[in-house]
């Protein structure tokens, strides 16, 4: 460290000379700041390259059973399963970080508007998603040209457009939901056991309680999105109930997690 | 410029801040003091719109802080060291501030070598940093806007000496030019180099405030005269405290003019007469918040 006196530059003139430059801080450099606040720190960088290692290997795996004899779709949804486990850790992780890592202070005293910062970390907690899950295809359509070429597996490019589509509607599900439980519960386990919890104990309840099995596609987001992870036909009724769950799921905790963030107090401590 | 009207925190119903008025005017370093527990880091996070005031209102440059476009680029803000990522680089957390608020990156570069931040630390983690080196990175966050307004939570807290006597004499430059700075700090003697006008609070309540020598300076005269006890008995017949000294002289709680009378009217002669002397810091400060101190130690015996 050296102790330098202030330089020429800094005692060049009025602190504040430059005021004509000064434009509010847009929407845009709001979500790009937050999705590089997700990539700039070694956890940040490793839990996105953790989805990535983890997806390779369960690619890899599908490429030795059964001789690899897999349709490209099946490839596909089968990395859907780790990526909906993981990806909303990497929402939780952007929203709690400003609570257990303290950066809150300076996040809220350079951008006071709280909620537009909270939507920029929704918006950008999604931006990574998606390109998680343009990676993830990516993988799946490789691994399953190298079957074709190698193994002699069936060539089966039977997975649509629709399917895409429905991925990444509940990529976009799953980041806001982490986005949510983040602001709301403000503690990186906390949050990350509330979400992976509540649809095991929802499943467990489903299964002992009769007329839950009813109910459950309305209220559970699990059960919920899953024709949306097989590329299975959504009908009214699904669409319906995707709506509520994703009412109770996401929208609310979402929704819940702006209101404490706007109105809470931010400290240090 | 800084405007404090009336501004109360309430936690139930405890007041942590009490109905606090000040003003923070342009071009002087205003030293905000107070013990532990006095309001200071709350009053410092309501005007900056992170606490919610229970009443009362604080302006920044005109406006409540959350009204300001691009705060960043107006009011400079350190109000912990230790809120910054640990796992960014220091040059990272400049970063993304120049991002946030539009800075030309060049400036980057610029603040980290007026906050003695080399290369090669800025690429270092801040989980690695000492305090020291925290606080010239929280100082240079809140520099890289260029800003007019500086607010500023126990900065020298962690300084080395050499970064002490730094802090002052960019805090003064910063003044000098026209800037404005609020400055909290318990190290009172650091503050009575730097400050030029004082704020004190105890108990969340404002129980000071003025131009620093105002508030040092003690009513009263030191006299020495060739007949102490006759100018002693002289003053007291006028109704004047005076109270001799072990090391000779008078302490006498008028005004030297009011001394040099009564030692005409007396036909003593003075050898010595001046106002008295100006107490330091840490003195005003422990008096004004002898009540409010977590940690008193009683002096008097009940009666």
């Amino acid at each position: 460290m050296t102790t330098a006196t202030p330089t020429r530059d800094a005692r060049a003139a009025r602190p504040g000379r430059a005021r004509a430059d000064v434009r509010p801080v847009s929407f845009s450099t709001l979500t790009l700041v937050e999705w590089r606040k997700q990539l700039d720190t070694r956890a940040g960088r490793w839990l996105l390259a953790v989805i990535a290692i983890i997806t390779a290997g369960v690619l890899a795996v599908m490429m030795i059973v059964n001789g690899g004899n897999h349709s490209f779709a099946a490839y596909v949804t089968a990395t859907t399963t780790p990526m909906a486990m993981l990806l909303p850790i990497v929402g939780v992780l952007a929203a709690t970080a400003e609570w257990s890592q303290r950066t809150a202070l300076v996040t809220f005293t350079l951008e006071p508007r709280r909620t537009r910062v909270g939507l920029a970390k929704v918006v950008g907690a999604i931006g990574s998603g998606l390109v998680l899950l343009a990676l993830t295809i990516g993988l799946a359509a490789l691994a399953h040209l190298l079957v074709v070429a190698f193994r002699d597996a069936d060539p089966a490019w039977d997975f649509t457009a629709r399917g895409i589509a429905y991925l990444a509607l509940t990529v976009v599900l799953f980041m806001a939901q982490g986005v949510g439980f983040g602001l709301l519960l403000r503690s990186t386990p906390a949050a990350i056991v509330t979400l992976l919890m509540a649809p095991t104990i929802f499943g467990i309840v489903g299964g002992l309680v009769s007329g839950m099995a009813d109910v459950l596609p309305w209220v559970d987001l699990g059960t919920a999105s899953t024709p949306l992870l097989f590329d299975a036909p959504m009908s009214g009724e699904a669409w319906a109930q995707l709506a509520t769950a994703t009412l109770i799921w996401v929208v609310a905790p979402l929704a819940g997690g702006l209101w404490r963030t706007a109105r809470s107090e931010i400290s240090s401590s | 410029m800084i405007t404090v009207e009336h501004l109360t925190k309430r936690y139930g119903p405890v007041a942590a801040v009490d109905d606090v008025s000040f003003t923070v005017e342009p071009g002087h370093v205003t030293g905000f003091l107070g013990p532990n527990g006095a309001g200071k880091s709350t009053t410092m996070r309501m005007i900056c719109g992170l606490t919610p005031a229970t009443s009362g209102s604080a302006r920044v440059l005109g406006l409540p802080f959350t009204a300001l476009a691009n705060p960043g680029r107006r009011v400079g803000v350190l109000l912990d060291a230790g809120s910054q990522h640990s796992g960014r680089t220091g040059r990272e957390v400049l970063t993304l501030g120049a991002l946030m608020t539009g800075v030309d990156r060049r400036r980057i570069d610029t603040t980290l070598d007026l906050v003695g931040l080399t290369e090669r630390e800025a690429a270092r983690r801040v989980g690695q940093y000492s305090l020291g080196m925290r606080q010239r990175l929280g100082l240079a966050s809140a520099l890289l806007g260029d800003p007019e307004v500086l607010i500023l939570d126990e900065p020298a807290n962690g300084l080395d000496p050499a970064g002490i006597r730094w802090m002052r004499d960019l805090l003064s430059d910063f003044a000098s030019r026209g800037g404005t700075v609020l400055l909290s700090s318990h190290l009172l003697r650091e503050m009575e180099a730097v400050a030029d006008r004082i704020v004190v609070i105890g108990r969340g309540r404002v129980v000071a405030e003025g131009h620093k020598d105002d508030l040092l300076r003690q009513a009263g005269a030191f006299a020495r005269s060739t007949d102490d006890a006759a100018l002693a008995l002289a003053l007291r017949q006028g109704g004047v405290g005076v109270e001799e000294l072990a090391t000779g002289g008078l302490a006498v709680e008028a005004e030297p003019l009011d001394v040099g009378r009564a030692a005409a009217a007396a036909g003593v002669v003075l050898a010595e007469l001046r106002a008295a002397d100006s107490r330091g810091l840490e003195d005003l400060f422990l008096e004004l918040t002898a009540d409010d101190a977590r940690q008193q130690t009683r002096m008097e015996v009940p009666a």
